[in-house]
């Protein structure tokens, strides 16, 4: 009884939370001071989250792994409604922060939804960009990794130099590559996958050169060639490590996204920031910013489902 | 038959990891020849080189010095005529057990005509209904089994057991120690076993050899006249073990024993 009167409460408290959320919106007068916008985007928003919310939990009637993650859900969710509501409520009702650079939700949403077709094109400039970038850091990268880890004279010419180079942060070489590299897309992507390769250079290397020796004499005995050693011993054994690596260096490839999309770009999500940064529209900083971490998160989640399918073998070491 | 090991006048030789101090002598003239089909243990005090013979016939290190053979030829490296389980399951933790017993024959391309053997060894280790774990799903004993499994599926002439069972538990070890016997009287094969276990050595083999330590050659022969199936509670077990223990010089002096009393 007491369980299910809980169970009712969690599945109604989103929508308690949407409709503070209504009525703080038309009880309290705005400021004065925000644009105002051609429609209510926030509160069509917090609906059609309202909506979402309601549709699981009319699918979760029937579906019993839905309604346990909605249950689990529910007052996360409504923590959330309500932060919005009061940060609505402090920005375009209040003054209690500047309104220059605290524009109301309704002014954040808005431009998101007006400008999404100039949105969606920057936003495809950065992933293209990022792909390239990190496509290349990580291939050349693991290939650098597998030569300092497996072959010791490779190691021995080339360790020092990584060393050295490696570590040099990549904003750093900014200047150099815009220089000479002849397009400043050439530059970018060379700025990005360098970010990348470093780290998955010295993860895989490291990773490989930790292997217990034994695993190698195993393989031997079995008949394992070389390149057969290679594929099937050092590169598995070393897949922790080497995820690590891609991990550090997806991290380090949003940091340096950004800082060349802001360093003499003409697009891209890093160069939107900036830009309407520059022009004092700081509606449009906070758009790039949520474009910007829905884009990074999503990265890494997807990275991560990867390393959950590839290296089933392992318990999970770093979650997210 | 097949599986007959004959190792002449062999000499190991380590660097010293001390660049001033001379080089460590591990084996001084070991020789001996090993019946094709039987079952040899290899028994002596510790850091005595049983660990570093076992390893030059199956080809992992090479000899400073002398020869040996496998079937009349010149042992050089690893090969498909000897099996190698190593000390501890040393499974690879990526594969399952399916793929970890079938690491051999894949690496040596020759999976698809010998497919189902791996199925076969699977039953014969005891590990049906397990073929797509992974190690760490696994307890000391089946990652143990799964290894020998591996060790085994090519049909090697020769076996050659580096210490197998040290990491378990004793019920587990008496287990397995009658497996391995089962799977050498089916198959026909040599093992060639070291171990530091003296009752285990008694148990299992058809001839102990004793090492002296190092630098090592053999010390004494001792065959096993027991028939099998052995009991372990046999009163003969014991004649064995004090003549084993005592070329080890672990007999222990009445006299002796009583003035450290």
């Amino acid at each position: 009884m007491k369980r299910k009167v809980i169970m009712a409460v969690k599945l109604v408290l989103p929508f308690v939370g949407i409709g503070i959320s209504f009525l703080l919106y038309y009880l309290i007068d705005n400021n004065g001071k925000q644009k105002l916008t051609d429609h209510p985007y926030y509160l069509i928003f917090v609906s059609a989250v309202g909506g979402v919310i309601l549709l699981e939990e009319v699918i979760g009637l029937f579906v019993p792994a839905l309604k346990k993650r909605i249950l689990h859900k529910a007052p996360f969710l409504t923590g959330v409604i309500i932060f919005m509501a009061l940060l609505n409520t402090v920005t375009s009702k209040t003054t209690l922060l500047p309104t220059l650079y605290f524009p109301s939700l309704d002014r954040i949403i808005g431009l998101l939804v007006e400008n999404c077709g100039f949105l969606l094109e920057n936003i495809a400039d950065s992933l293209g960009l990022l792909a390239t970038g990190f496509a290349w850091g990580a291939v050349v990268g693991f290939f650098t990794g597998l030569a300092l880890g497996y072959f010791k004279p490779v190691a021995y010419w080339l360790t020092p130099i990584t060393k050295v180079i490696g570590p040099i942060p990549t904003t750093a070489w900014i200047p150099l590559a815009l220089s000479t590299f002849p397009t400043t897309h050439g530059a970018n992507v060379f700025l990005i996958a360098f970010a990348v390769w470093f780290p998955v250079t010295l993860m895989t290397s490291s990773g490989i050169q930790s292997i217990s020796n034994v695993n190698f004499e195993v393989s031997r005995t079995l008949g394992a060639s070389t390149l057969y050693q290679i594929i099937h011993v050092a590169i598995p054994a070393a897949m922790p490590s080497i995820f690590l690596g891609v991990f550090y260096g997806t991290v380090s490839s949003f940091a340096t996204l950004m800082a060349v999309e802001m360093n003499g770009n003409s697009s891209g999500i890093g160069w939107y920031i900036s830009w309407q940064k520059s022009v004092m529209l700081y509606d449009g900083v906070y758009a790039g910013l949520i474009i910007i971490a829905l884009i990074c998160s999503l990265t890494l989640t997807i990275l991560f489902k990867v390393r959950d399918r590839v290296l089933t073998w392992q318990k999970g070491v770093i979650k997210w | 038959m097949v599986g007959e090991i004959i190792i002449k006048d062999v000499h190991k030789k380590f660097p010293n990891p001390d660049p001033s101090g001379e080089d460590v002598l591990a084996l001084n003239g070991f020789s001996l020849d090993i019946e094709p089909g039987s079952f040899v243990s290899l028994i002596g005090p510790s850091g005595c080189g049983k660990s570093t013979l076992l390893r030059i016939i199956g080809g992992l290190d090479r000899a400073t010095k002398g020869e040996l053979y496998i079937d009349g030829k010149e042992i050089k490296k690893p090969g498909s005529d000897r099996g190698f389980a190593f000390q501890g399951s040393n499974l690879f933790p990526w594969l399952t057990v399916e793929k970890n017993i079938a690491f051999g024959l894949k690496a040596r391309h020759i999976f698809k005509e010998h497919k189902r053997e791996v199925q076969e060894y699977i039953k014969l280790v005891g590990l049906e209904g397990f073929e797509k774990s992974y190690p760490h799903q696994l307890s000391g004993g089946m990652q143990q089994r799964a290894s020998l499994a591996r060790a085994l599926v090519g049909h090697p002439a020769v076996l050659l057991l580096d210490e197998p069972l040290g990491a378990l538990d004793a019920f587990t070890r008496m287990n397995l120690q009658d497996e391995i016997i089962n799977i050498w009287k089916e198959h026909n094969m040599t093992m060639l076993m070291v171990t530091h276990d003296v009752d285990e050595a008694i148990y299992m083999s058809d001839r102990v050899v004793v090492m002296s330590a190092r630098p090592s050659k053999v010390e004494a022969v001792i065959d096993i006249n027991l028939p099998r199936p052995r009991a372990r509670a046999q009163d003969t077990f014991q004649e064995y073990r004090s003549q084993i223990l005592n070329v080890l010089n672990l007999g222990g002096k009445v006299d002796e024993v009583e003035y450290y009393l």
